[in-house]
């Protein structure tokens, strides 16, 4: 039993952002990270992060205030509007911050922090170090983290939260390179392990973001917040679904169909390529369906030509080589073929401003969080900024509670956190001795069932068809086969086990998407194309049962600007 | 059906030898990276094979590996970018390995720890931000772009012959802070790479440029931090 009093699982921006807060105020802090922390998920982010610094001539009379409404209105009124304040007002000193610590901002000729405009953005205000800005801050964020001398883990895969009598006190975490399983106890537990994009076939994540501390707090009996919303993000390589950010629409690239056109005037007339995710993606996919994809092929152009090799080199180096060594184009010289494709979890755990979820003990910050500050849509460049402002929230909240002395007096941990690896490990062994099924089957049908079924048009029938198959796969998964019990680096191990909460969150996607009969942000059914705010402008919680997730609802704080029909 | 042929290293202390290669075939598409291969075997074939994987985009730096080889990034390389025949896989070389094509990266990231690789700072922050000119960003353009994937350390001659040589990777992210306008670590940071072990153990053999998938030039950075170390040490000159 290994013993800190704080333990947060993944070393990403939320999570190191976290560590560091709390290594601050005093609090002994541990990170569990999958991955060596600056390979981590955040790295993959490119286009930029959102704050009102007004440093753009065309953003001089930016405010937080209109960074906020931007933001709700880019939610479709899901978002909670006190923690779009905060998330805007931190926003400024939050990105000050790092660059103070480092961050290689890209900069205007004074030496100002260069912004470039964004989607769903009434003014240029995503600060961005060329078109890899995740790669840059998570960079930032590790290294202040070394520098605060935060205890990291390194490569170890977390599967399950230690909770004693209902206040979480620790994970179980498997040790990849040496092998075996080590309870990590203590007073409280941060999760900030990322998105389950890898629950769908055509994502742009990592392969390791597959919402493993999502299913963990679910399973724990924690409530998932507003999961059926599931942003699609335009533009993906169309082969490899690998992120071109959408700084590139934002330094003036087009969307081209078959015809030749730029069809965005025809869906967002003022705002054109540069209208919220949701919307463009729709667009882009209603193009294909009518046959306007290229060729009449699943396909559109993001055409960069017009901009020049040298803007291209300067504002977009990073996309520019993944398109050559992904799609063998090179965006200087022809247009880039892409396609909308998974992007990000809008729900997840569900927290309070300060990243606090209804189990004690437990707080939740990043993608892997519900605060909820991009309810049912997340505007471009707010996910960076989210990790930072809320993972800080949280790691304070959380040393806040270590230092007022917990929930209340641990019972003996020891024997809880023995119970803990002994029940994995029996997990464990029942999937080797007992199971039949292939796994790899199993998850190459589930994340084609929610392409299918749960993608950027659904309606009643579909889903309920999509919902049958995943019940199906979900009863399968209960009986894989682990075929491989080598202790040191076991992939089928890893992948076989975090396969069982993928099936339980894409669960909650489909039944949440099914029951709310509306389409907002995101969440667009063709059977129910309009808004229905007095019927459902609430929060979806899930809760986990054994036959499938039990749902309720909460309403969404407003109070600031009335909901309005969104035009762009 | 079109098919592409591995060869590839496997390893297992516990076996006799430890070392030795498996050939499998896999069915080919056009977007097949070697990364895909290895997954499409760890499915199908054989359950144990273990390797490294993060991002699947060339920017964590998780997958680099010796593919025939040559240094690469495993997601990077696309089948049908390599020569016809049976594609050879094995783990960066000189490097001890934990299991197939895991290696051990501990001294590896111990090393770039060292350096002190985050920005040394004494003034006071400014309530903005710190002003920094496009010119003296575009220093720092080559060495932010280091994923750490280990490819040029497990190519440095020098690294091979001597274990205490912090080696390319930590060097060139030294010199992205060193070269960094806002950075005033002064003599603090200088002792750690203006001695045996740092830039002066660089015989500018210069294999880290050809092995890194990032195009980026340990070498050049390298020399120019012999450059700071001189300017500061003898000149006292601390920019």
């Amino acid at each position: 039993m290994i013993r800190h009093e704080l333990i947060i699982v993944g070393g990403g921006l939320a999570g190191m952002r976290a560590a560091i807060e709390a290594k601050k105020r005093g609090v002994d802090v541990a990170v569990l990270s999958q991955v060596y922390p600056t390979r981590s998920h955040s790295s993959a982010a490119q286009g930029g992060i959102n704050a009102a610094l007004a440093n753009n001539p065309e953003g001089h009379d930016d405010t937080p205030e209109k960074h906020a409404f931007d933001t709700v209105k880019g939610s479709d009124y899901l978002a909670d509007q006190d923690a779009a304040f905060i998330l805007t007002t931190e926003a400024v000193p939050a990105v000050y911050q790092m660059e103070h610590w480092g961050c290689p901002f890209s900069r205007y000729d004074d030496g100002r922090i260069a912004q470039r405009p964004f989607g769903g953005a009434g003014f240029p205000r995503t600060c961005y170090g060329a078109d890899k800005t995740g790669h840059y801050l998570l960079r930032t964020v590790v290294e202040q983290g070394l520098r605060h001398e935060v205890t990291i883990y390194v490569e170890r895969f977390v599967l399950s939260l230690i909770v004693d009598d209902g206040v979480c006190r620790g994970v179980v975490a498997y040790d990849m390179v040496r092998g075996g399983f080590e309870a990590f106890v203590g007073e409280a537990v941060i999760m900030a392990t990322g998105g389950a994009g890898r629950t769908y076939s055509n994502t742009t994540n990592s392969l390791i973001s597959t919402g493993g501390g999502i299913a963990m707090a679910y399973r724990a009996g924690v409530p998932l917040k507003d999961m059926e919303f599931v942003q699609f993000h335009p533009t993906g390589l169309l082969t490899t679904n690998i992120l071109m950010t959408e700084g590139a629409r934002g330094e003036g690239g087009y969307l081209i169909n078959d015809l030749g056109e730029r069809f965005m005037a025809k869906y967002a007339p003022k705002a054109m390529e540069l209208a919220p995710r949701d919307i463009t993606a729709r667009a882009i996919q209603t193009e294909i369906n009518e046959g306007r994809g290229i060729g009449g092929k699943g396909y559109v152009y993001l055409d960069l030509r017009h901009l020049g090799a040298q803007k291209i080199q300067e504002r977009l180096p990073g996309i520019r080589d993944l398109a050559i060594h992904f799609e063998d184009v090179d965006p200087v010289y022809e247009p880039i073929p892409i396609v909308p494709s998974q992007h990000y979890t809008m729900g997840g755990i569900d927290t309070d401003n300060n990243g606090a979820t209804p189990m004690p003990g437990l707080y939740a910050a990043g993608e892997c969080a519900c605060v909820s500050v991009h309810g049912s849509n997340r505007l471009g460049g707010n996910s960076l900024l989210e990790t930072i402002v809320f993972g800080r929230r949280a790691g304070d909240a959380a040393a806040d509670f270590i230092k007022g002395g917990g929930a209340k007096p641990a019972g003996d941990l020891q024997r809880v956190a023995g119970e803990a690896i002994k029940a994995v490990e029996s997990r464990i062994t029942k999937l080797a001795h007992d199971g039949s099924e292939d796994p790899y089957a199993i998850r190459s049908e589930m994340t084609a069932t929610m392409k299918e079924h749960f993608g950027i048009f659904r309606d009643e029938e579909s889903m309920k068809v999509g919902l049958d198959k995943l019940r199906s796969l979900k009863e399968r998964a209960q009986n894989m086969k682990l075929r491989h019990t080598g202790s040191v680096f076991n992939l089928d191990m890893i992948r076989t086990t975090e396969l069982e909460g993928m099936v339980d969150l894409a669960l909650t996607i489909a039944t949440g998407a099914l029951a709310r009969q509306e389409s907002r942000g995101s969440h667009a059914r063709t059977d129910y194309p309009t808004r229905d705010d007095a019927g459902w402008l609430k929060h979806t919680l899930a809760y986990y049962g054994p036959d499938g997730p039990r749902l309720d609802y909460k309403p969404v704080t407003l109070g600031m600007f009335e909901p309005q029909e969104r035009k762009y | 059906m079109p098919e592409a042929k591995f060869r590839i290293q496997r390893y297992d202390p516990e076996r006799t030898p430890p070392t030795w290669h498996e050939e499998y075939t896999v069915p080919y598409e056009e977007s097949l990276s070697v990364l895909d291969a290895l997954f499409y075997i760890q499915e199908h074939f054989d359950a144990s094979l273990s390797f490294r994987y993060c991002c699947r985009a060339a920017v964590c730096g998780s997958c680099a590996m010796y593919i025939n080889g040559r240094y690469r990034l495993a997601c990077q390389t696309n089948v049908r970018h390599l020569a016809a025949g049976t594609i050879t896989v094995e783990p960066l070389p000189h490097m001890p390995v934990v299991t197939d094509l895991v290696c051990d990266m501990d001294d590896f990231f111990a090393k770039f720890e060292y350096v002190k690789p985050w920005l040394i700072r004494n003034s006071q922050d400014p309530e903005k931000e710190i002003p920094q000119t496009p010119k003296e960003r575009a220093k720092l353009d080559m060495p932010i772009d280091c994923i750490l994937c280990g490819a040029c350390y497990s190519s440095c001659p020098s690294v091979w012959g001597d274990k205490n040589y912090l080696g390319p990777a930590a060097l060139l992210n030294c010199y992205r802070f060193e070269v960094d306008s806002r950075d005033e670590a002064g003599r603090e940071r200088l002792p750690l790479f203006d001695n045996e072990n740092g830039v002066y153990r660089c015989h500018t053999i210069t294999n880290c440029i050809e092995a890194c998938p990032k195009e980026l030039n340990p070498t050049e950075a390298i020399q120019r931090l012999k450059g700071v170390a001189v300017r500061r040490r003898i000149l006292g000159r601390w920019k």
